[in-house]
């Protein structure tokens, strides 16, 4: 077990250069296709040549490597490098103000709306997707079959729109406009944004969207691994034993059953973290997700890649933690 | 994007059967038929899908959105570039004169629909030929030679796994100002390449172990060979059921990113761009919201159902 | 955990020597698939003795597993379902009894191990909690208890350095480990019946005798009664008292286990007899049986064997199914034409 945990680490570290450099390289590439972000954010007015060159200097965008296109431009990665993991600066906003401090304002409540999701999609996908796979080809098996493939098939920009539009905003003013209905959930839970008057009860919906689509995805996979062991071999042999239905499906299948959901949700994270950039927006949680949301709109490519920075790295850490628990559950990895 | 990975990723191990070649049974009295029957994985599983209804529906569904995509002018003989907001044309619901209504800038909407069927379908189409070529090439020679070759590429698929896919869209689009079709396909293919390698990588190391393929070894056939003709028409189905699934999730993506502001512009049309366009009116008026919607969902949805018919039609311990 | 089940819940009537431990009478098990009825096992009987060791050989998909099953109570049902017949333990009809009953006499009084230990084995618990396991859910005995036990299971099974591996996972232990893991799972709860589902052919040669060897120390200790499921017959000879011969969901011959090797009185089971390699044949060609077992959906009338049979008849191919014919002492034969296959030799 010690070997895989130092293998693990060991790959990780690599990884995590890799990860920052494709990051790094993407951006360069786009930078040298277009030319110079800073420019654009000006749009039609132009700015004196001088404004524009020191604003480009002080963003970290002047290196000549981003005129040639294609260009590694490896010193301007060890130079970000060193920023980050030494200074831990993930560079500035126009305005020079740090986007860790951006961060730092928003995170907690992307937090809270990403944990409300976590527990939505664990807690109903685990329950939903057990349940069809013991109740194989009833209606409820139906019911999750269908109802995930939906929650699949539409994006997540058009439910939380959706959602907003007529659970949110309709329904809500139907709640609103009734009487006897508590403040909390008329105008918390349903509140047509996010209010910080109630700030976690108007984060239910959102964090509710958030996790719809891993809810289904996770529903899908429980139902299709219960399944799967169900029809394995050690079932039989546990039935064999006189072991009672409840425990063996309660005890054997399920251990094993929870091991893809578990693979998944390091990958998951990835997905919420792209999700939240939605959710936050149309539901304006001023979260990081709304940061990134904000910065595209004014053309802040410097917070965006700060920010997309950061991100990379915890999924990075995350999906470490999430293989070395896969080892915990299944003791065959622990000696690969 | 929408992560549309519904099961496990399948390593194709038990897919890579060896095609069957029927033959009577020798003895000719008694009453065995004696059929004549040559059957192959793939014929075997076309015959199953034909009698499939969802299958049936999703692939005509499909079908008619690929008309769109490529005759439009057989659907609707209106520009969808005609733009006038005089004479309260902005925003009408659905009328004779326009079957799906106008928008907000006073195009026909189902003019708008038709023609942003081809945007929206090249990009996933594109894209999902570019993530089968570059995702299966690395995951077959990965598969395929194994040791250091193998570990140096499963480690870069792993690096650009550390970037989740929205994000790393994002990022890079955010900087591009001219975002044409060929652009988003472009990104599309660099971030979702690794899942295709990756189910071809394992489809392959499952294959190379099976018994035909360790014969065929042993008569002495060459390493091409080997990869292209007996390895690879067995790896490829669970690549091909993923691909299909990941065209529906790529439609899903391009609307997405229209919709975040790093796709697709105006002029250009799509669906991605005529839901983006209409936020915040769809409270008013449902059907600008509908559907654009109902044409994406749509396609994803006949995506992810031709995929998993496919999926159970290629797996041979269903049949 | 609780204690599952109380075992007196099954009176144990008191050993009466001229019952057999097991009977299987007349069982019918069909398969209701998308293609068709399968006709798994048509009408099946044999019976079994305290201390005696009972052969069923077939090839594969002959209906000998599923058998198996049906007395265990184990069928996947859907879409296995048992259609007809009876299955007495101690004269006791399990069919007719409850499913609680039918739960206690599993593993403690019947008990089966099946070909492939590692699959069989669950992957992700150790050796020990998998023993422990059946003390704990059927004896209500503590953690520590079970442990303890489980330590003298692997012992009796001869697997070394017990203490320690009963930590293991099941894919740390050889194959021919593992087979003894589950020797000894099943013989936990001390079982009038053990079933062994071709335990063997998953392994090498060598290791095969040592799990034969085992199985019948094992079994002469505690007079326990082994029913040995197998394709092969070269493990049958050595440790078999009678044969019962299956095809196509039937019993076809069955005989006392040197009756069988000197005097085959069905064409199938001269067959199989035949198609065994010997070295003083060495230079002549093998003799196999031609064609292939019938696909239990569509199973030819009369005598299922007859498009493979070198004896066939007319009145062969025709219903009825040929009886089973008393052939000698202990000694039955479903062929019409059993004399001429006996006189063959």
């Amino acid at each position: 077990m010690a070997r895989y945990m130092v293998r693990r680490l060991l790959q990780f570290v690599p990884t995590v250069f890799g990860a920052l450099f494709l990051l790094h390289y993407l951006t360069s590439v786009a930078i040298q296709l277009t030319g110079n972000p800073v420019r654009a954010v000006f749009g039609d007015r132009m700015p004196p040549e001088s404004v524009l060159r020191n604003l480009t200097e002080r963003l970290g965008l002047g290196d000549p490597c981003l005129e040639q296109p294609f260009n590694p431009c490896l010193s301007l990665f060890l130079h970000r490098l060193e920023s980050i993991f030494l200074h831990f600066d993930f560079g500035t906003d126009f305005n020079q103000r740090p986007v860790t401090d951006i961060v730092a304002g928003a995170l907690p409540l992307t937090i809270r709306l990403t944990i409300i999701a976590f527990l939505v999609e664990l807690v109903i996908g685990i329950i939903a997707g057990v349940l069809a796979g013991l109740r194989n080809g009833s209606f409820w098996d139906y019911l999750v079959k269908i109802s995930t493939v939906l929650l699949i098939a539409v994006p997540i920009f058009v439910l939380a729109v959706v959602v907003r539009d007529f659970v949110n905003v309709s329904f809500g003013n139907w709640l609103r406009g009734m009487d006897g209905v508590p403040d909390l959930i008329s105008r918390g839970v349903f509140a047509p944004t996010w209010t910080p008057n109630y700030q976690w009860a108007s984060l239910v919906v959102p964090g509710v969207v958030l996790g719809a689509l891993s809810l289904a995805t996770i529903a899908r996979l429980t139902r299709t691994s219960l399944l799967e062991n169900m029809r394995a071999d050690y079932v039989r042999t546990a039935r064999a034993k006189g072991l009672r239905t409840r425990r063996v499906v309660g005890v054997h299948t399920l251990r094993n059953s929870l091991i893809p959901v578990i693979t998944f949700l390091g990958t998951d994270l990835g997905a919420l973290m792209g999700g939240a950039v939605i959710t936050e927006g149309v539901f304006s949680v001023p979260g990081i997700g709304r940061q990134v949301f904000a910065s595209i709109f004014t053309g802040e490519t410097t917070v965006v890649i700060g920010i997309v920075t950061m991100l990379v790295l915890v999924y990075l850490v995350a999906s470490l933690i999430v293989d070395l628990l896969y080892a915990v559950l299944d003791p065959r990895i622990r000696y690969e | 994007m929408s992560d549309v990975i519904s099961s496990p990723v399948a390593t194709g191990a038990g897919i890579g059967a060896p095609p069957l070649d029927g033959t009577a049974p020798p003895d000719g009295s008694g009453d065995l038929p004696a059929r004549e029957r040559t059957a192959s994985l793939w014929a075997d599983a076309w015959r199953q899908l034909i009698r499939n209804p969802l299958f049936v529906s999703a692939s005509l569904f499909i079908l008619v959105v690929t008309s769109m995509a490529v005759f439009p002018r057989l659907w609707t003989s209106k520009d969808p570039l005609a733009c006038t907001v005089s004479g309260g044309l902005s925003r009408n619901p659905p009328s004779a004169e326009h079957w799906f209504g106008t928008s907000i800038l006073g195009c026909d909407y189902y003019a708008q629909a038709i023609h942003g069927a081809r945007n929206s379908m090249l990009i996933s189409v594109m894209a999902a030929i570019g993530v089968v070529l570059l995702g299966g090439m690395v995951g077959l020679v990965a598969g395929y030679f194994g040791g250091m070759l193998d570990s140096v590429l499963s480690r870069i698929i792993d690096v650009f796994l550390g970037l989740p896919f929205l994000l790393g869209a994002i990022v890079f689009l955010v900087i591009l100002k001219d975002r044409e079709w060929w652009s988003l396909a472009v990104v599309l293919t660099v971030l979702a390449w690794t899942v295709i390698a990756r189910i071809m990588r394992g489809s392959v190391i499952a294959s190379k172990g099976l018994d035909y393929v360790q014969a065929a070894k042993a008569l002495g056939a060459t390493w091409r060979r080997l990869m292209f003709r007996h390895i690879l028409p067995n790896a490829v189905a669970p690549v091909v059921v993923y691909a299909t699934i990941l065209l529906g999730g790529f439609v899903s993506a391009e609307a997405t990113l229209t919709f975040l502001g790093v796709g697709l512009q105006v002029p250009s049309v799509s669906w991605g761009v005529m839901i983006d366009q209409h936020d915040g009116y769809f409270h008013e008026d449902p059907w600008l919201l509908f559907f654009p919607v109902g044409l994406v969902v749509g396609t994803v949805l006949s995506f992810i159902v031709i995929g998993d018919a496919l999926r159970d039609a290629l797996d041979p311990r269903l049949r | 955990m609780s204690t599952d089940l109380d075992i007196s819940v099954v009176p144990l009537p008191p050993v009466d020597p001229t019952v057999p431990a097991l009977e299987v009478l007349d069982l019918q098990v069909e398969f209701r698939t998308r293609a068709g009825i399968a006709h798994a096992v048509n009408g099946v009987s044999f019976h079994l003795n305290a201390g005696e060791t009972l052969a069923i050989l077939g090839e594969s998909g002959c209906g000998k597993s599923v058998t198996a099953q049906a007395v265990m109570g184990i069928l996947d049902s859907p879409p296995g379902f048992i259609t007809g017949g009876e299955i007495r333990y101690r004269g006791t009809d399990l069919l007719k009894v409850s499913e609680e009953q039918r739960r206690a006499v599993r593993a403690n009084r019947i008990a089966m191990i099946f070909q492939d230990a590692l699959s069989a084995l669950n992957p992700v618990f150790t050796v020990g909690f998998q023993l422990g396991e059946l003390f704990r859910v059927h004896r209500g005995t503590s953690r520590e208890e079970g442990r303890k036990r489980a330590i003298e299971l692997l012992e009796m099974v001869r697997i070394p350095a017990a203490r320690q591996r009963i930590r293991d996972f099941p894919h740390q232990f050889s194959g021919g480990m593992r087979q003894r893991v589950m020797i000894a799972m099943a013989l936990a709860l001390d079982p009038e019946v053990l079933i062994a589902d071709e335990p063997t052919t998953a392994l090498d040669v060598t290791v095969q005798a040592q799990i034969m060897n085992l199985l019948a120390e094992l079994q002469r200790d505690r007079q326990m009664g082994l029913i040995l499921i197998t394709h092969d017959m070269g493990v049958v000879a050595d440790v078999a008292d009678r044969i019962s011969v299956m095809y196509a969901g039937r019993v076809v011959e069955q005989a006392p286990v040197t009756e069988i090797y000197a005097r085959p009185s069905h064409p199938y089971t001269k067959a199989l007899l035949e198609s065994v390699p010997r070295l003083d044949q060495k230079g002549q060609d093998l003799s196999v049986i031609q064609g292939l077992p019938p696909t239990l959906t569509a199973i030819p009338p009369g005598c299922a064997f007859h498009p493979r049979c070198r004896y066939a008849q007319p009145e062969c191919r025709r219903p009825p199914v040929p009886p089973l014919y008393e052939v000698a002492d202990r000694h039955s034969s479903a062929c019409h034409f059993w004399q001429e296959v006996r006189e063959d030799g």
